[in-house]
């Protein structure tokens, strides 16, 4: 588990986090999702060890990350949005990598050079940037860390990339594993995470499964306005409402528009699924 | 498979198989894909398919196997069509209702269309 307790933290002068509180349980693919600047990589910074908080704690199976016991740092990956291309052939770099992480699995990482279509026994200079990034995911999920964390893994993917990203993702998720995907790119991950967490600068404005998501709020698409409505943005068509959902009827999460109806109701909303 | 934009996924997968068990495709106590291999393929959250499993259980149509599967019931054709039917009367059927009587169509006109599309 992961637990972030009255986190501070900030770079030079300029504060990041005030005051959050926030825990990562086993077994589920959290979408972790924010406005520009809010943290999001940060974030997973600070769970992957490369960030030491100001104050509070973050931990990993009770551990601070920043401590960097390879016992704790062997159980985290994270791929982050600008990675640095590593020297050589994927097939080499996975080789480098397997001394630090015991549950390496070569066999594996081949089978999933395979399910992405991409050629592990190239050099990275020599792939695109998809082909580079496929080749990392597939690192990290041979890898078998039990915490993956994964910063905007869909960007230069190309359509048939992200639909396979979305099976390798639902295929290796497992019931010991956390998978953090943070992204804007929403439609990309849109029914392949659950949790959604929506983070701002001094705290955590919404953690909450799909379920509980619908049975609080009601998406309405239909053709008119609603003025009573928390939130209403105009699609092809007509309207989609979000109102509360006191009968508990069923609708289906547009997770963008649960995006901008969180941000326009922050009080509402904590008070909604508080 | 293509999801529609307004329906909750879960429910549309329950849909899919409702389809294959109305055109006879999946028959009674035939195995489903599991909730894993079936999120594989969709690229969807366990999760959500575990919904949809929980829901088909809850109605009947399909039935779990401990430790081995999910199964087609015997009464899952007779419940996906009487359930479909609902649906059809209760929330389809009134949308048709409503373009009609916003273009004008009477119920005469109606059937005779009905009648050349069928």
């Amino acid at each position: 588990m992961i637990e972030i307790k009255n986190l501070d933290f900030g770079y030079k002068n300029q504060p990041v986090f005030k005051n959050i509180s926030l825990n990562f349980e086993k077994g589920n693919i959290y979408g972790l999702l924010g406005e520009n600047g809010v943290g999001k990589t940060t974030l997973l910074k600070l769970i992957s060890g490369l960030q030491k908080p100001t104050a509070g704690e973050c931990l990993v199976d009770e551990v601070a990350p920043f401590k960097r016991l390879p016992e704790t740092l062997q159980k985290i990956f994270f791929i982050s949005e600008d990675f640095a291309i590593p020297e050589g052939t994927p097939i080499n770099n996975l080789k480098e990598l397997a001394p630090f992480y015991p549950n390496c699995n070569e066999t594996q990482f081949m089978e999933l050079c395979k399910e992405m279509e991409v050629d592990p026994t190239r050099k990275f200079s020599e792939l695109s940037f998809g082909q580079q990034k496929k080749c990392l995911i597939a690192t990290a999920l041979a890898l078998n860390t039990d915490y993956l964390l994964l910063d905007e893994p869909t960007n230069g993917l190309d359509i048939p990339s992200k639909t396979l990203f979305r099976q390798v993702i639902a295929k290796h998720a497992n019931e010991n594993r956390t998978i953090i995907i943070s992204t804007h790119q929403v439609k990309d991950v849109e029914n392949l995470i659950d949790p959604i967490i929506i983070l701002d600068h001094d705290e955590v404005l919404l953690k909450a499964t799909f379920r509980t998501i619908t049975d609080k709020l009601y998406f309405d698409y239909g053709t008119e306005k609603d003025d009573t409505a928390l939130y209403s943005e105009m699609i092809p068509g007509g309207y989609v409402n979000v109102t509360r959902n006191p009968e508990g009827v069923d609708s289906k999460v547009s997770v963008e528009i649960l995006f901008n109806t969180v941000m326009k109701n922050k009080e509402t909303i904590k008070q909604i699924f508080g | 498979m293509e999801f529609n934009a307004h329906k909750p996924i879960y429910l549309q997968i329950c849909d899919q198989l409702y389809g294959q068990i109305l055109s006879g495709e999946l028959k009674a106590d035939d195995r489903i894909l599991s909730v894993r291999e079936y999120g594989i393929q969709l690229g969807v959250n366990p999760n959500t398919i575990m919904r949809s499993y929980e829901t088909m259980t809850a109605s009947g149509i399909i039935y779990n196997k401990r430790g081995i599967g999910y199964f087609i019931s015997a009464e899952a054709k007779d419940l996906v069509l009487k359930q479909m039917k609902e649906e059809f009367i209760n929330e389809e059927l009134p949308q048709v209702v409503k373009k009609m009587k916003l273009l004008g169509i009477t119920n005469e006109e109606f059937l005779k269309f009905a009648d050349q599309t069928l």
